[in-house]
Parts: C-alpha cells; sequence; structure tokens
C-alpha cells in the first residue's frame, strides 16, 4: 500500500492487480482495520460522516472482493 | 495491468485525470538491462545488438533495486536487449522478488531451458513474456530472424512442462500478423499462457520498418473489434488506446504515462520518459547521479513538465480527445508529428493526412540518439559519398614470401663472414 498525492495504490502480489483508493480518509480507514473493532468503527474514526457511510461501505466490498482486504483469520492461516 | 476502481467514492475526476499530475513513485517502470541481443528484430525499439561497455554492474543494478524498493515501485519490467544474456541476471530477479519488487521479464526464449524453466516455475513474484511476432515461423522469422519461432515455442514447452502457470505469450501487432489474432490465442491457450498484444511503434529500428510493418487502417479496425470481443482475457499493457476513438474505451487505464506513471532506466543507468522513447529529447537523467533514480523521478525538468496539463492542440476540437488524448507521444515525435497534434495512425484519419503533407516537403524525421543494432546488420541508408572502391594486392616482390631466409640465399647467415 503506498500513498499517493490523491489517496492511496494498493497492489496485491498474488493476483498482480492495482487498487486505487481515491480519497485519503479511505486510506486512514484502510490502515486501522486490525485496530479497531469493527470497519463501522474505523470509518467514524477516520471522521466520515453518517451520509457518506453506504459509499465507504461500498469501496470497501469492492476492496474485499478484489482479495484486497481479508479476514485477520486468513492472515494468520 | 489488472485495475480495481473503489468507483463507490464518487468524485467528479477520473483516474486517469488524477494520473495525469504523475506520481511520487511510478506504478511500474521498464528496465533494459543490456543492449545485447542474439536476434536483431527488425522493429527492435532500443536498437539492441551490442552490449554497452558502460552497462550498469551487478551491485550498480542491485543499488537500483533497493532504491525501488524505498520508492515502493511494485513490480519492474525487464526486457533488452535479451534480458537473459547478462551472466548475472538471474542473480538480479532473486534480489528484486526477495526485496518485495515484483519482475516482469521479456525474452525471445533463447535461455529458458527445461533446467531453468523449473527453477523460475517456483517463483511466485515472477512474470514470464515471451516474445513471438508471427502465429507461424514464416510470418515470425521475416521480423525476428532465423529459427525465433522454433527458439520461442521450445520455450514455451519448457515453461508448460515445469508447471508455470499464467506465462504472457507477447506479440507486437503488424500489418502482416494481425490476420492470425485467432491463431496466436490458440498458441497461448495451447501452453496455458496468456495473449498479450502491443502496438508496434517507430522507435529504435522500428522507425526504419513502421512503414512497411505498421497495420493498415482496415486492420486496425479489425484489432480494435478483436480487443474488445476477447475484453480482460487479452492484455495489451495499455498500448492501444489511440484505438479508444472507435468508440468503447478499451480495458486499462487508456492514458500515456510518460514520466507521469511509466518510464524507462536503459542499460547505462539513463532515465527516459518511456521504453519507446529512447532520444536525447526524452532523456530526464540518470540513476548513477546524486540523488538516484527518486530524484530524476520526483525532480528532473524533463518529467515534471509532462506532468504539467498538456495541449490538445490540433486534436482540442476532435469529439474523441477525451478518451484518445492525441495518441501516443513516441509514435508522434518519431514520424516527425507535432506533439500536440493527432497520433500518426489516428482512427479518424487526421494522422495520415499530417504524414502526406510531411512526406510531401521531404521533412526529416529525428533519428535514435543510441544505436546498439549489430554491425551485421543492414546498415540505415547514409548520406553523402558512397563507399571508397579500393582494389587490394600484395606487392610484387611478396608475390611468394620466403619460406625462410635460407629458401632466398642457401649461405644466409654466413654472408657476413
Amino acid at each position: 500500500m503506498r500513498p499517493e498525492p490523491f489517496g492511496a495504490l494498493l497492489y496485491h502480489f498474488g493476483t498482480r492487480k492495482l487498487s486505487f483508493l481515491k480519497d485519503r480518509r479511505l486510506l486512514a480507514v484502510v490502515r486501522s482495520l486490525d485496530e479497531q473493532p469493527t470497519a463501522l468503527a474505523a470509518c467514524r474514526d477516520a471522521g466520515v460522516a453518517e451520509s457518506e457511510l453506504p459509499t465507504f461501505r461500498r469501496a470497501l466490498e469492492t476492496l474485499r472482493d478484489a482479495n484486497m482486504l481479508v479476514g485477520a483469520e486468513a492472515v494468520a492461516a | 495491468m489488472t485495475t480495481v476502481q473503489t468507483d463507490a467514492l464518487a468524485k467528479p475526476q477520473r483516474l486517469v485525470d488524477l494520473f495525469e499530475f504523475g506520481l511520487d513513485s511510478p506504478i511500474c517502470l521498464t528496465w533494459e538491462l543490456t543492449y545485447a541481443c542474439n536476434l536483431s528484430c527488425v522493429h527492435c525499439l532500443s536498437s539492441s545488438g551490442r552490449r554497452d561497455p558502460r552497462e550498469l554492474t551487478t551491485e550498480e543494478c542491485f543499488a537500483v533495486i533497493d532504491e525501488l524498493e524505498r520508492m515502493q515501485v511494485f513490480y519492474v519490467n525487464i526486457g533488452g536487449g535479451e534480458p537473459t544474456v547478462r551472466p548475472d541476471f538471474w542473480e538480479i530477479v532473486d534480489y528484486a522478488t526477495s526485496h518485495h519488487v515484483g519482475v516482469k521479464f521479456s525474452t525471445n526464449g533463447v535461455k529458458l531451458t527445461p533446467e531453468r524453466a523449473q527453477q523460475l516455475a517456483k517463483n511466485d513474484y515472477l512474470d514470464i513474456q515471451i516474445s513471438l511476432d508471427g502465429a507461424t515461423a514464416e510470418v515470425n522469422d521475416y521480423v525476428r530472424g532465423p529459427g525465433s519461432y522454433d527458439t520461442a515455442l521450445t520455450a514455451m514447452a519448457n515453461l508448460q512442462a515445469a508447471g508455470m502457470k499464467n506465462f504472457k505469450l507477447s506479440v507486437v501487432c503488424t500489418r502482416y500478423n494481425i490476420p492470425q489474432l485467432d491463431e496466436f490465442k490458440a498458441i497461448a491457450d495451447r501452453y496455458g499462457a496468456q495473449l498479450r498484444l502491443t502496438r508496434l511503434r517507430p522507435s529504435g529500428r522500428g522507425a526504419d520498418s513502421w512503414d512497411e510493418l505498421h497495420p493498415r487502417p482496415e486492420q486496425q479496425k479489425q484489432l480494435y473489434d478483436w480487443l474488445v470481443a476477447h475484453g480482460d482475457g487479452v492484455l495489451t499493457g495499455d498500448s492501444f488506446f489511440h484505438l479508444s476513438a472507435y468508440g468503447q474505451a478499451l480495458p486499462g487505464l487508456n492514458l500515456c504515462g510518460a514520466g507521469r506513471v511509466v518510464c524507462l532506466i536503459d542499460p547505462i543507468g539513463d532515465v527516459y520518459a518511456c521504453p519507446f522513447a529512447i532520444h536525447d529529447e526524452f532523456l530526464a537523467g540518470n540513476v548513477r547521479m546524486p540523488g538516484g533514480f527518486q530524484k530524476v523521478w520526483r525532480e528532473s525538468e524533463l518529467f515534471l513538465r509532462l506532468r504539467q496539463p498538456q495541449s490538445g492542440g490540433a486534436c482540442t476540437s476532435c469529439q474523441f480527445f477525451d478518451t484518445c488524448k492525441g495518441g501516443c507521444m513516441a509514435a508522434k515525435f518519431f514520424t516527425g508529428l507535432p506533439l500536440d497534434g493527432p497520433d500518426p495512425e489516428c482512427v479518424q484519419g487526421y494522422g495520415e493526412e499530417l504524414l502526406k503533407n510531411a512526406k510531401a516537403k521531404e521533412q526529416l524525421t529525428p533519428k535514435p540518439s543510441v544505436d546498439h543494432s549489430h554491425r551485421t546488420t543492414p546498415p540505415r541508408p547514409r548520406e553523402g559519398l558512397g563507399p571508397v572502391r579500393l582494389t587490394l594486392k600484395r606487392r610484387d616482390e611478396l608475390a611468394h614470401p620466403p619460406v625462410n631466409a635460407c629458401e632466398a640465399d642457401p649461405l644466409a647467415g654466413f654472408a657476413a663472414q
């Protein structure tokens, strides 16, 4: 994961897929996921407004579907 | 490049618009490791053949990789020349992949023996591209040289036998092989490879063969339709964005990434804006200079200029400018067209018109600044005096040189007494 002026770039060495985060707050959310109890808490902590939550949820779902975000159990395994 | 966008965060800007201002580090870069090559392909982008004595040493290559790791460059596309003829090539690949810099390398297959293929299949950070420019030996060898078709197919068979998955079969699209697109796909499928099609460019020796090899206008449409029909299943390295002006944009970023998201490091460490632009005009610096590659990428005057908003010039009024962006900078440069006008292969035909005018006025096109072609390849046409004609003969008295002194004089050596 690499911060860039417009947000961040993510590269998955397994799937060779490149993802783009077009918002710095989403970068903060992704970074804090393993410390926060839930994704919702991570969003609130990063200062995402209630009205934006559905948008952030969709973004995180996109990343999960691309295998960019995986559960902590999967990492441990 | 396969991309995933978190588009859910609706923003007025498209990704390509953000990328036009450049990135802190390239997404990937091309690194030509050597100008040495066992082949002399007529369309070679880097006019390769002979090794340059100033080539980066193994240690200097390691230092470049350390820097790329620090800058978080995700992967490098290694090429040449033929990179595998460097004796330290496999060592450099291992060093990169163990330092979190993924490697994709292009090869004609000359060094991919069954044993080597076994070793490579174990490395997960590695992608291999085998170059083949004809689905038949006849079409391929005409461009890449005798025997090169067999070499490539043997290499693919070795990779398949070693269990290497998803290596790429990389094809430069020419007038002669565009009718073979389905056959290329069949070859790729047969070896468990993925097909990758790229654009022929008038760079390097390609400047000399472009007129004969570049696709005809009706073939461009054929290629476009074929790419649209095959979608994500065929890779293009984002090289055909000029074809987007036919209508639907092709998969990929559709952007000239020169100096913004990509660049080239050549064998002697020179950094150019892109692999198709090896010319002083596009030279940004050298990795051997103080500050190294990072300083060149972030601060060179040329790259900063390329990241400024570009003027579309004559193209601005075209309705397709938003997707085609005027096409390829290098293709325009080496065909002598203005950089802020249409691509020589503009699908609306504007480039062709300009080219005709330029030819009518006998305008000169820029020649590559660097040429490492084998001296045995046919030389470029030169101007000036023709060859100097000489007759070589021995001096008359040497028509039959003496075998030893005694043959001329049986008493040789005694004469002085």
